[in-house]
């Protein structure tokens, strides 16, 4: 079994097609939705965890780029300078996904990749410019 | 009567190795269970600290003549417009102003490439006059060629800071941070329990000719802050509610580190930057070691809506819930975040503290009390 993250990119003229649920009823994947941002006449993003054998996971992706929808695996991820941070908190303001947050009693910033779901926010909101984009 | 104790014995005690020297958060714990009068008895000095980005700050810079000489008119640092309305190789660099059209580059990285070490780029424009016929520079400078590079911060250290909030539809950047739609979250910026003027709400010690800590070096409190109020309302435990008094501050930038001044950039907002502060406050009466003893819970502070853009004040909070993580508006959850690092005010606190025990660090009466304000003017668009 193998657990991927992808960002599914549709286009503006998206057909419509229930994807998630084809990926799920005809490939037997298991879909895990991070973050979800479609609508009508706009490029539309969906974040999600796929997992399934290596193999019916590659005819996913292949089923989801033939209905002209980017797919492509987050290699992507959020590295931070945490020997220059001065733990102002203004990055855990905007970090929804609850991966970076203040430490209640030491006052230090601290950062759960796992919990990251690269929505990217911190990058603007660190007023230190400390966070940056690992494309893997 | 009550016990007193001055500034002068103070000094001596610390003079002798003998002060009693705590954190405000130290006796901010310590009030829990104490009395005041035992407080006084037990504790010389408090120290205090505060490290947020405050973007009334700059630095007056002295650069030296050339030959021949110039009186620079138009000038910048880095690409950084300086203001040089002033003598001759005079000039101000104020933290907020950018070099455009890169603004996330501004003063307040100038200041802190300088404190560096780094060479910066001057250049400069002027008309030329008889005594000042050169023209044109364009030329390297750093801390150790410039004569003078002296802090001057008009208004830091808020007495107390709104927390901002965001009622809209749509994300905003604010010089309280990304505020995220439909009260996404709720950004805060003080230090609290630990901060300055919060610990001598009254201003009997701070005044005038303070010594403090500054960016990492001793300076001075130089006069009242900008915009400094001491008319707003005050809770039971006469902390006023929402922005109050400020200080302005100097020191010598050439002795300041960068670890204590740290240029910052808010998305879409601009530059500003993060000033670390330290004040030690003399416990020399019952009401100043009752100050001393405030805590987060009894520090009260308004949420406003800085999202529809009239500023509505919604709710009162205080700072033990701000700093739990989360804050309740209208029955709804929202997760609470600061702007101003408690790490590092923490740092500052301890530092003072030391170099106070060590006998490196005497403290001072004010020279002058501050004002009493009743409320600030308002501009008013007469044509």
């Amino acid at each position: 079994m193998t657990s991927k993250r992808f960002v599914l990119t549709f286009p503006p003229d998206a057909t419509g097609e229930p994807i998630t649920y084809n990926l799920i009823k005809k490939f037997d994947i298991m879909v895990n939705i991070v973050k979800a941002d479609v609508s009508p006449g706009k490029i539309g993003h969906l974040v999600m965890e796929m997992s399934a054998p290596a193999r019916v996971l590659k005819e996913g992706m292949e089923y989801i780029r033939q209905k002209n929808v980017e797919c492509e695996p987050i290699d992507k991820k959020i590295h931070y300078r945490d020997d220059l941070c001065i733990h102002c908190g203004a990055c855990s303001a905007v970090c929804f996904a609850g991966a970076l947050t203040m430490g209640r009693k030491t006052a230090e910033l601290s950062f759960d990749p796992d919990k990251c779901v690269v929505c990217e926010l911190c990058l603007k909101s660190c007023p230190l410019n400390l966070f940056s984009i690992d494309i893997g | 009567m009550s016990k007193k104790r001055s500034v002068e014995e103070i000094n001596e005690k610390i003079r002798n190795g003998k002060a009693v020297v705590l954190t405000a958060e130290q006796v901010s714990a310590m009030g829990k269970e104490m009395t005041p009068a035992e407080m006084l008895s037990r504790v010389d000095v408090v120290t205090t600290a505060t490290f947020g980005p405050m973007c009334s700050s700059g630095a007056f810079i002295n650069f030296g003549h050339t030959t021949p000489p110039m009186r620079m008119e138009k000038l910048t640092l880095n690409n950084v417009p300086a203001y040089g309305g002033v003598a001759a190789v005079d000039a101000y660099i104020g933290a907020t102003e950018t070099a455009m059209p890169h603004d996330n580059y501004g003063g307040a990285h100038v200041i802190e490439d300088l404190i560096a070490g780094k060479d910066i780029l001057l250049q400069a424009s002027a008309k030329g006059t008889d005594c000042y016929p050169r023209t044109e520079i364009k030329t390297l400078i750093n801390k150790n060629t410039i004569n003078e590079f002296i802090m001057f911060n008009p208004r830091n250290a808020y007495q107390n800071y709104n927390v901002a909030v965001n009622s809209t539809s749509k994300i905003k950047f604010t010089y309280m941070g990304t505020l995220l739609p439909a009260f996404g979250n709720a950004n805060f910026s003080t230090s609290g329990e630990l901060s300055p003027l919060l610990n001598d709400p009254e201003m009997r010690t701070i005044g005038i000719g303070t010594r403090i800590f500054i960016g990492g070096s001793t300076g001075y409190v130089a006069w009242n802050g900008t915009q400094f109020n001491t008319g707003k309302p005050l809770n039971e435990h006469g902390i006023p509610v929402g922005n109050a008094a400020t200080l302005a501050v100097i020191g010598d930038a050439k002795q300041m580190s960068t670890q204590f001044i740290k240029a910052a950039y808010f998305e879409k907002y601009g530059v500003s930057m993060f000033v670390g502060i330290g004040i030690p406050i003399p416990v020399i009466d019952e009401d100043i070691a009752r100050r001393v003893s405030i805590r987060n819970s009894q520090i009260q502070t308004n949420v406003v809506d800085y999202g529809s853009g009239n500023f509505e004040i919604l709710e009162r909070t205080n700072y033990k819930l701000l700093f739990s993580g989360e804050i309740t508006l209208n029955g709804k959850k929202i997760r609470t975040a600061p702007l101003s690092s408690v790490k590092v005010a923490r740092e500052i606190a301890e530092i003072l503290k030391k170099e106070i025990t060590e006998g490196r660090f005497f403290l001072t009466e004010p020279v002058a009390l501050f004002p009493e304000t009743k409320g600030l003017n308002k501009l008013e668009v007469r044509i």
